[in-house]
């Protein structure tokens, strides 16, 4: 059905909307990833003078430069923060297809009456607020929390261990607070698994194991590949996790762009810093776009 | 229907343990008469009363309030336009941009998208405050919406809609008297999703957001950074008893819609 | 506002054959084109008033798509609709004074029955007491009374059928369009609907369009079919002529059981030409003779249609009959209750089927499996193809 002339608005007023507050941004980081420190407000430089007409825009391109760049190459800090990033990330995203999956199965296995109740219990702490959730994580781990103490109860350890500010804690609380967004992708997948045929692998000598690993985890993969890049991406450029709750040794990039721009108030480093995440993070994105419109496109 | 393995129930057992036992043990030491967590002084709401004084705590709930109401709305009509836009428009031009758009922030690290907003708002000119916030919530929440609608959409049997053409109704008067009503179940939890995210984003409220526009959770990251305090406790609770409450009311909701709604057409094959 | 009056169409003299009636509906050279392939090609048909016609194809046939090119919800590529003469291009489906019959039913979940009744009425702006006494006798008419503050999901599959007939004639429209409409009900209840649809279609005097992959629908309540394949229209005719003379071979086998002889036409005086009709030579069944030459020449090759009830099975070979007239053995016996259906494997290796009404109650039959029997046909049972 072609676009009949009165339904227009439907499609430019969202249209309209992203572009300006999507889009455009991120054409500004780029440029602003291209200027320099200013002490003044806007604290960079070369800033647009629409007036100046032509001569103003030329000045402007002029203005340009890309010292940012090399000065985020030239430094090991930046370079070490990406890596760790995609380090931790891909660890995490590990962990979460570890525990998820067993959940997700589980929940697909269930009987159909307790499906929508266990789907509601698997969705409601994602409804509580985020910053809550790690809170909670930081009065067990804590150095008199609940799992030191348990520990010593059971005598397992003789000192309570730091649990705090470190790559332990800040992957319990990634885990924990992505893991609905792995479980769920990987439930709707499993949840339509046709279980004849699974019956059919038994049926033709498969253990049930095999018929796991030959059948359900192949037909699984859309799901799988799904809830992977709905973790690994965020958590790549994850901000509050590590810094409520890891030390302060190594940051992750997240935590490299907020310090660059709240602490450090340069607004073109941080710029850059954005850019290259934003590059290094485009394949995964673009992946998960196709999938996203051929999967919705029924 | 398989019969679940042990090892199903233990991961059941297992998952949902490790989900729920932090915010179980939240809602216990909010009750925490003293103030050490290592100790248990018997129950109390000293800190619920503690909490009705702490002005600060109070006027940023309210903003977080008014902002997620408000963002909520403007994602969900957003989003429920591109929803409509995607699913009922074939090819259109700049089909792919537009949806590039509206999926990225599903996945976007939520420091990038704060950033370029708060870049934004700057070379325009435009002061940072509520309605910034406001803004960019509701152009990260209409994603969410987008795609809870879009799947609903999707769902619905089109010929529903051309049965209603057919019987001598408008495309526009369709949409709300057929697809509208139809489609309320997704609009409502769309609306509640969106909500949610509002209340809860920290990091794109930080860079949004400007003098007396502090968000609650900006306000309860500052008190966090500063060590565990029992107030914060009470607060959590507070907010997981709003939420339980609003998600039991939406699922009966939900459940009286689906009953209602419930249609398997018979041999229904769309051709 | 008058109850549907009783409105008996002329039998004497069907509208198709009147070179005069104008047709109400008029299809010319209709196409659509799917992602490249053509789902509907150069379609041409006409449609009278009071006919109930019925579009006929296996599935991917694109009757459906023809539908719904007549309902307005897809557009034809090329070609136009016309009906009463005005093309209907300009028109949007909810402009259109036909009304459809989804398949799905596609009653409104969130309506009651009466409701849904009404909603076409309500689109027209009627009065209220007017549309309350339509809709009355809507429920009427589909005996449904009583029903009227029931929702959908309240209502078996039949009933659910009933309201969306009643939907979808409320408008009386000039036209009422119906996809598939009987393919969700068993057997039994699809035979009784198929009665009361032919009754109220000659009651209201209304032109249905019926699109069916069922045959023995579409020939028990058709005036006539349009047989389609792949797009293309195959053939139209009344139902009797479909199946006594199709004009292919795909439409042969289409419709029931047939058996496809390959033969070739004998030229006169190669043969003895003592009636009238035309001799062939065949390599699967001997020498045939057949009462009419379907516009076939000497020596073409050509098919022989042969309905397998036209062919008469014997122990013994029949006296005097010189062609149409093999012998064979009986390789496989169906018994369907009311017929017996043979197949028979002739000398030449081809397999051919008979099939005989079980007249008597006969627990053995003078015929079993591997008998030697003769098969004989009449020169008239023939029908000659030449494509």
């Amino acid at each position: 059905m072609k676009v009949p002339w009165r339904a227009r608005p439907v499609v430019l007023v969202p249209y309209l909307w992203l572009a300006i507050f999507f889009l455009a941004p991120f054409l500004i980081v780029l440029k602003i990833s291209l200027s320099r420190t200013a002490i003044a407000q806007p604290p960079y430089t070369p800033v647009l003078d629409v007036a100046a007409g032509w001569q103003g825009l030329q000045a402007f391109l002029a203005a340009l430069t890309v010292d940012n760049y090399a000065f985020i190459a030239s430094d090991w800090l930046y370079l070490a923060s990406y890596l760790r990033s995609l380090e931790l990330a891909a660890i995490s995203t590990l962990l979460l297809l570890l525990i998820g999956f067993p959940l997700a199965y589980g929940m697909a296995r269930a009987p159909r009456r307790w499906q929508p109740a266990l789907f509601m219990l698997v969705m409601l702490p994602f409804w509580t607020s985020f910053l809550i959730r790690i809170y909670a994580w930081i009065n067990i781990l804590q150095h008199d929390g609940l799992l030191n103490r348990v520990l010593l109860a059971l005598r397992l350890v003789d000192t309570p261990p730091a649990w705090l500010a470190s790559d332990t804690a800040v992957y319990i609380g990634m885990v924990y607070s992505y893991l609905p967004f792995m479980v769920l992708p990987l439930y709707a997948t499993l949840e339509r698994l046709d279980t004849s045929l699974i019956e059919a692998a038994a049926d033709l000598g498969c253990t049930r194991w095999k018929a796991f690993w030959l059948v359900t985890l192949p037909l699984s993969l859309p799901g799988l590949l799904a809830g992977i890049l709905l973790c690994f991406i965020p958590i790549v450029g994850e901000f509050v996790i590590p810094d409520l709750l890891g030390g302060s040794q190594s940051m992750m990039i997240g935590q490299t762009l907020w310090s660059e721009f709240f602490l450090n108030k340069d607004w073109p480093v941080a710029s850059a810093v954005a850019v290259v995440l934003l590059c290094v993070l485009l394949p995964p994105i673009l992946v998960y776009q196709r999938m996203q419109a051929r999967d919705l496109a029924g | 229907m398989l019969r679940l393995s042990w090892f199903n129930v233990l991961s059941l057992a297992l998952g949902f343990a490790f989900l729920y036992l932090p915010i179980l043990l939240l809602v216990i030491y909010s009750f925490n008469a003293s103030r050490l967590v290592t100790v248990w002084a018997g129950w109390s709401t000293r800190w619920y009363a503690e909490l009705l004084n702490d002005r600060a705590i109070l006027e940023a709930a309210w903003v977080s309030l008014r902002v997620a109401v408000l963002s909520a709305t403007a994602a969900t009509v957003l989003g429920t336009l591109a929803a409509v836009a995607l699913t009922r428009f074939g090819r259109f031009g700049g089909r792919l941009l537009f949806s590039g758009m509206l999926y990225a922030p599903l996945v976007m690290p939520e420091v990038i998208i704060g950033l370029s907003l708060l870049l934004l708002f700057v070379a325009v000119g435009i002061d940072r405050g509520f309605w910034t916030v406001a803004v960019a919530h509701s152009t990260l929440t209409m994603c969410f919406v987008a795609v809870i609608v879009q799947s609903r959409l999707l769902q619905l049997d089109r010929s529903l809609e051309e049965a209603a053409l057919d019987l001598g109704c408008p495309p526009l008067r369709t949409f709300f008297t057929v697809t509208l009503p139809l489609l309320v179940p997704a609009l409502v939890s769309g609306w509640m999703l969106a909500f949610a995210l509002s209340l809860d984003d920290l990091v794109i409220a930080s860079f949004t957001t400007g003098p007396g526009a502090t968000t609650l959770p900006i306000r309860i990251y500052s008190e966090i950074r500063l060590g565990v305090k029992p107030e914060i406790n009470a607060i959590c609770t507070i907010m997981l008893a709003a939420v339980g409450f609003a998600l039991v009311v939406a699922s009966l909701i939900a459940k009286l819609q689906d009953s209602d709604q419930s249609l398997r057409a018979p041999g229904g094959r769309n051709r | 506002m008058q109850s549907p009056g009783i409105i008996a169409p002329p039998r004497a003299f069907p509208s198709w054959r009147n070179s005069d009636a104008r047709p109400l509906l008029r299809l010319e050279q209709v196409s659509k084109h799917f992602a490249g392939t053509a789902v509907v090609e150069s379609v041409s048909l006409d449609v009278f008033e009071g006919e109930f016609f019925a579009l006929l194809g296996p599935s991917g046939c694109g009757k459906t798509t023809l539908l719904r090119m007549l309902a307005g919800l897809d557009s034809p590529d090329s070609g136009r609709i016309l009906l009463d003469g005005k093309d209907l291009a300009p028109v949007p489906p909810y402009r259109r004074p036909l009304n459809m019959m989804f398949q799905s039913y596609a009653l409104f979940p969130h309506l009651n029955v009466e409701s849904n009744i009404a909603f076409g009425l309500k689109q027209d702006r009627l009065a209220r007491s007017e549309i309350a006494a339509r809709v009355a006798d809507m429920l009427r008419l589909v005996r449904l009374e009583g029903y009227g503050k029931r929702k959908p999901h309240q209502l078996s599959g039949g009933e659910r059928q009933r309201v969306a007939l009643a939907r979808s004639l409320a408008k009386r429209p000039r036209v009422l369009l119906l996809d598939e409409p009987l393919a969700a009900l068993d057997k039994k209840l699809r035979g009784e609907t198929q009665f009361e649809l032919m009754q109220l279609q000659a009651e209201l005097g209304l032109t249905f369009i019926i699109v069916t992959h069922d045959q023995q629908e579409a020939m028990t309540v058709a005036s006539r079919i349009a047989v389609m394949n792949r797009g293309r229209l195959a053939q139209i005719a009344t139902p009797p002529e479909i199946y006594e003379q199709p004009n292919s071979r795909w439409v042969a086998d289409f419709i029931g059981e047939v058996n496809l002889i390959e033969a070739r036409v004998l030229a006169a005086g190669e043969g003895q030409r003592e009636e009238q009709g035309i001799v062939l030579a065949s390599a699967s069944a001997g020498r045939l003779r057949a009462a009419q030459d379907g516009g076939s020449a000497a020596g073409d090759t050509v098919w022989i249609a042969l309905r397998p009830e036209k062919v008469r099975i014997a122990r013994e070979r029949p006296a005097a009959a010189a062609d149409n007239c093999v012998a064979g053995q009986v390789c496989s016996i169906g018994y369907l209750g009311d017929i017996s259906a043979y197949k028979v494997r002739l000398e030449s290796g081809w397999i051919m089927k008979a099939a005989l009404a079980n007249m008597t109650r006969l627990l053995d039959r003078p015929i079993g499996l591997d008998d030697h029997v003769w098969l004989s046909w009449p020169a008239d049972a023939a029908v000659v193809l030449t494509r």
